[in-house]
């Protein structure tokens, strides 16, 4: 890595095969973990609309957030379910396999610089309240409520290798399946089917999709607009 | 351009920011037919749910023209437009990867990401071509095609409506041609 300055490629690998922090501290470089609050903000309007209303005739709800880096979209969900006062029903598990990353969503505290930024995706997404009530200012940062934090459950996850560890009514896998190949794609997408109750919600990403992919018959798309399938068989 | 050129570019990559919509226009729309390769449009705008920029260029052209989803392969004949709010790599010749991660001159897609990728996979079979912008996006991309042999072509400053991003660029390389915006489309077409 060049930010550590190797003087050569085979002490570089050296470090890796023998020091396992050192193994951990490259993959928390190379991951991607850039995220945004209410990020494609029509895609949660059609989760605020279309899906929380069936959401909420559950008992009990339980969303998984798989990759969720420092969890911008964990809070962004928390918020939809408290104002469908639904929150209070339901948890929300947050998962990467990236350890660093998941303290920040434990904290709940975002750059103040992105609150404007949030707000105007909030109010996109329909949010109809004053985004800045779920947040206290201080300095730089914005403390986002505690109450929003109290249904997360947060924990490290490696798609790759960790099996299902619960059946979910929702699934949220956004911008992580583009950088798999096909046949890692295929591997995720069915533990995502093995862990989503039937007639259960799948999101991807805006440019990701089931089409082509092996889960691909027992999905139905919600809506051509938005990224949101629904498990039919 | 040599006869025996004819041919030789499998992809062409075309990057602009504020002040190119209007000559992207007038490319897509000189574009020809018959070629055997694939067009890549980079242009900085907002993320904006739909389409509307794919279909103002499907409007000008016979040619297909795809907003780039994940894995989407690469067709020749094709005029690919980059989407918003993720970078656009190549994973190939035959496809494209996308990339989510920070943006690149406060840009995601970003001319530069693009632009290296392609230069990498394509080499001397990649045509470059910078437009108007205000940003410096793009220059870093047009020296790495230049580099691997392909050919690049920057929008004469004075002919751009915003010249920062075509200097930038003519600051850091000497392009194969220098061209007024309204010129590029029939150049392209002579030398695919």
């Amino acid at each position: 890595m060049i930010i550590d300055r190797f003087p050569s490629f085979a002490e570089f690998i050296y470090r890796v095969k023998s020091d396992s922090t050192y193994l951990t501290r490259l993959v928390e470089e190379l991951t991607v973990n850039v995220t945004e609050m209410f990020r494609d903000p029509s895609l949660f309007k059609a989760i605020r609309e279309q899906v929380l209303p069936v959401l909420g005739t559950h008992p009990f709800i339980r969303i998984w957030h798989a990759g969720c880096a420092t969890g911008e979209e964990v809070y962004s969900m928390a918020i939809l379910l408290e104002e469908a006062n639904l929150l209070k029903k339901s948890l929300l598990y947050a998962t990467d396999l990236n350890a660093s990353v998941l303290e920040n969503i434990k904290k709940g505290i975002f750059p103040l610089n992105q609150m404007k930024q949030y707000s105007e995706n909030y109010i996109l997404s329909g949010g109809k309240k004053d985004f800045s009530k779920y947040y206290t200012a201080k300095y730089e940062w914005a403390k986002f409520d505690e109450k929003l934090k109290s249904k997360m459950i947060v924990s490290t996850h490696n798609l790759v290798s960790d099996r299902s560890f619960n059946e979910f009514q929702m699934i949220l896998c956004r911008n992580v399946l583009i950088y798999f190949d096909k046949n890692l794609q295929d591997k995720v997408l069915t533990l995502f089917d093995d862990s989503l109750e039937k007639l259960g919600f799948l999101v991807l990403g805006s440019k990701e999709n089931l089409r082509f992919t092996s889960v691909a018959q027992k999905f139905q798309q919600l809506d051509v607009k938005e990224k949101i399938w629904r498990k039919i068989i | 351009m040599a006869e025996d050129n004819l041919g030789r570019y499998k992809m062409v990559v075309i990057g602009g920011s504020a002040g190119s919509l209007e000559i992207i226009l007038k490319i897509v729309a000189a574009l020809p037919q018959n070629s055997n390769a694939s067009f890549v449009i980079v242009i900085h705008r907002k993320n904006e749910p739909d389409s509307i920029l794919r279909n103002l260029l499907a409007g000008r052209t016979q040619l297909s023209v795809k907003e780039v989803e994940d894995k989407e392969r690469i067709i020749p004949g094709t005029v690919y437009l980059a989407p918003p709010d993720y970078h656009l790599l190549f994973e190939d010749e035959t496809a494209f990867s996308l990339d989510a991660s920070e943006k690149i001159h406060h840009s995601r897609p970003s001319i530069d990401v693009t632009f290296e990728s392609a230069a990498d996979v394509y080499g001397a079979a990649l045509i470059g071509i910078l437009l108007s912008g205000a940003n410096a996006d793009g220059s870093n991309g047009m020296k790495r095609i230049s580099e691997n042999g392909g050919h690049t072509i920057v929008q004469e400053s004075s002919s751009a409506e915003v010249s920062f991003m075509p200097q930038q660029a003519l600051n850091l390389i000497k392009p194969d041609s220098v061209l007024n915006g309204n010129e590029i489309g029939s150049y392209l077409k002579n030398i695919l």
